[in-house]
């Protein structure tokens, strides 16, 4: 059959283009030009090649930061990815539990951000914070504003609290659409309750885990208004993370060219590791 | 020997299960016949073990095991859908109920590839349930069941989700199947034509309840009830209420349709007659065939045959004949009905006169 060409249906295309054009390509590519250049002022620019991607690149300061989001979304991964799998399995299939078990899950996930920072901060708050005051009327030494050990914890807690629900929807939307039929299998069987979700529910789930833990690992490595509004970063430096590392080169220090070199290295980075996550998960799926 | 004793299961109000009473002999296959929520599934789930009864007891080689969990009752299911553990090769899917069982590699390994050579599915052993076909899944899960050798192997509409073609295959293969292992088989379907190809011994439920329970063609003959006469037909069973005078029914016009001799003896009154879509014909059958006027309502074509949809009156009836037939909306046509092929049913519904087994 021969092919009808139509050129002016290319018109139809064109405000999407503009809009993804002044959205995100222009944006990008303004970052791309800072970051090749220098500059004194006056709007004056200087060509100044990759530099400032050596110097990202070579900073002590930069290593220690992705060291930290590393450490962080791994341990956020260990943490919620289990928790979320063993909430839903526990979750009821009917009756009234049902609708109270997903309003009180999704709670969590409808608060902004700051939000949470803000509710944390105070509720950790050692003077008049509920948590704060209960551990230190324990005896527990808890300071997040002075302990790292405290001010990690607390925006992993943090975090956990916030995102274990995302992990707990998806993997409970998973187990529901399991058909019962599989149930009675396993019964006829004589499976016991881990083979049954070592053999059914696990790789029945794994799509949505897959899903799960490409989101929650993007989402906890830009990680950034959380430990902004309750640690600031600190103390010292503990929980600088990449992207207040970035805030703060760029809008504390005004240095443009170094952090928009930053931002192209932490933004290759997500994409780099998203990529090599889902191609790894994947081929495990299909691999067997 | 699997006896279902007065079994009997209420959901709250509901009563999905209504004192079943029935008997399955070792090496036999048994058809549980009816439509859709009759509760052929329900009566597999209590013989399985899976649901307890509400009432009544089931029995297997004279002990009761009523209370039995099914992993000890040795008993092995196929479901509608195509359920294997999904993360499992083929041969492992095979393989589990054996090590379960704990039995040793070398005996798991002869076991696995002998019902896979059966099921045909040797050559799929190392790959993923979801790779395959849908009857290969199938296969794998019917291979499941014969595996283990179990006493009792529940098939749950196994074929329903398979599509026209790989059901007629693997239906023509289940009877070979089930010969070579000497279990009870149990084979619930919704549709008639599906339980006569079978043959075997056929149960059929309507609302709970077995209505009639003996060999296939028995029962698809010589009904006891109603009831069972219309679950067990496909297209629909024609039915009309007709007055009997003497040795004749009554029909419009004076005619009369000759009543089969053994039933002449019973009082006059209003019967139900029923008889099968291909004991109507558009030219006599036989010297004893009676012509009636009828409307043509819809008339489909499957190829080699016509589905005549037809009014006779108040009754609707459907004439399966040979060869294509173009009739026109509401055309009038004589048809002609087989009185050989009659059953008699009183007001009640009981069977009055069933026509032979063979004929």
């Amino acid at each position: 059959m021969e092919k009808t060409w139509n050129n002016k249906a290319w018109f139809l295309v064109l405000p999407v283009l503009l809009l993804v054009g002044f959205s995100a390509v222009i944006p990008l590519m303004t970052v791309v030009n800072y970051s090749v250049q220098d500059t004194f002022g006056n709007n004056v620019f200087f060509w100044s090649g990759l530099t400032w991607f050596e110097q990202v690149l070579h900073s002590r300061r930069f290593h220690e930061a992705l060291l930290r989001n590393l450490a962080f979304s791994f341990t956020i991964l260990a943490i919620q990815i289990p928790l979320g799998i063993f909430i839903a399995l526990n979750m009821p299939r009917k009756g009234i539990g049902v609708p109270i078990c997903l309003v009180l899950m999704a709670l969590p996930l409808l608060i902004p951000w700051n939000v949470v920072g803000t509710i944390w901060q105070v509720f950790g708050r050692v003077d008049i914070g509920l948590l704060g005051r209960t551990l230190a009327a324990m005896g527990i030494n808890y300071n997040y504003a002075t302990d790292p050990v405290a001010a990690w914890v607390t925006v992993i807690v943090m975090d956990v609290w916030h995102w274990t629900s995302l992990v707990v929807l998806l993997c409970y939307a998973g187990l529901v659409s399991i058909p019962d039929a599989y149930y009675q299998a396993a019964k006829i069987d004589g499976a016991s309750r881990w083979s049954v979700f070592r053999y059914i529910q696990l790789p029945k789930m794994h799509r949505v885990l897959l899903i799960a833990v490409l989101l929650r690992f993007m989402d906890s490595f830009m990680i950034y208004t959380e430990p902004f509004v309750v640690t600031g970063g600190g103390p010292g430096s503990t929980t600088t993370f990449l992207s207040i590392d970035l805030v703060k080169m760029a809008i504390g220090q005004f240095d443009l060219g170094p952090a928009a070199a930053m931002s192209i290295i932490y933004f290759l980075i997500i994409l780099l590791l998203s990529w090599v996550f889902y191609t790894v998960m994947t081929n495990y799926d299909s691999g067997r | 020997m699997l006896e279902l004793r007065n079994v009997s299961k209420t959901v709250g109000a509901e009563t999905h299960i209504d004192a079943v009473d029935l008997t399955l002999e070792h090496g036999s296959l048994n058809v549980l016949l009816g439509p859709t929520l009759s509760g052929k599934t329900t009566l597999m789930r209590i013989m399985a073990g899976l649901e307890r009864p509400t009432s009544g007891s089931v029995w297997f080689d004279g002990a009761d095991v009523t209370g039995i969990a099914p992993q000890r009752r040795n008993v092995a299911m196929v479901h509608q859908q195509f359920i294997n553990y999904p993360s499992m090769s083929v041969y492992e899917n095979i393989a589990s109920p054996l090590r379960l069982a704990g039995l040793d590699r070398k005996t798991i390994d002869a076991k696995v590839r002998k019902a896979a050579d059966l099921m045909k599915l040797t050559p799929m052993l190392d790959r993923l349930p979801l790779n395959l076909s849908g009857g290969q899944q199938q296969r794998t899960a019917l291979a499941r069941a014969i595996v283990k050798d179990a006493a009792l192997v529940l098939l749950d509409e196994p074929l329903a989700n398979l599509d026209y073609k790989l059901r007629e295959e693997l239906r023509a293969e289940l009877p070979r199947i089930f010969a070579e292992a000497g279990s009870i088989f149990v084979y619930a379907t919704t549709e008639p034509s599906e339980a006569l190809l079978l043959g075997g011994n056929t149960a059929t439920l309507s609302q709970g309840r077995v209505t009639q329970f003996g060999p296939t063609i028995e029962v698809f003959r010589r009904p006891n009830d109603l009831l069972t006469a219309q679950t067990f037909a496909d297209p629909p069973l024609n039915t009309i209420l007709l007055d009997k005078k003497g040795n004749r029914f009554l029909l419009d016009g004076g005619v009369g349709l000759p009543v089969p001799v053994e039933a002449t003896s019973a009082p006059d009154g209003s019967y139900t007659i029923g008889f099968q879509p291909h004991h109507l014909s558009l030219a006599p059958a036989g010297p004893d065939a009676v012509g009636v006027t009828a409307r043509v309502t819809i008339t489909e074509i499957t190829g080699s045959e016509s589905f005549v949809h037809l009014a006779y009156g108040d009754a609707a009836w459907v004439m399966l004949t040979p060869g294509i037939h173009t009739f026109e909306v509401d055309e009038t046509i004589e048809v002609f009905i087989d009185p050989r092929h009659l059953m008699v049913f009183d007001p009640a519904g009981r069977a009055v006169h069933s026509p032979p087994l063979a004929a």
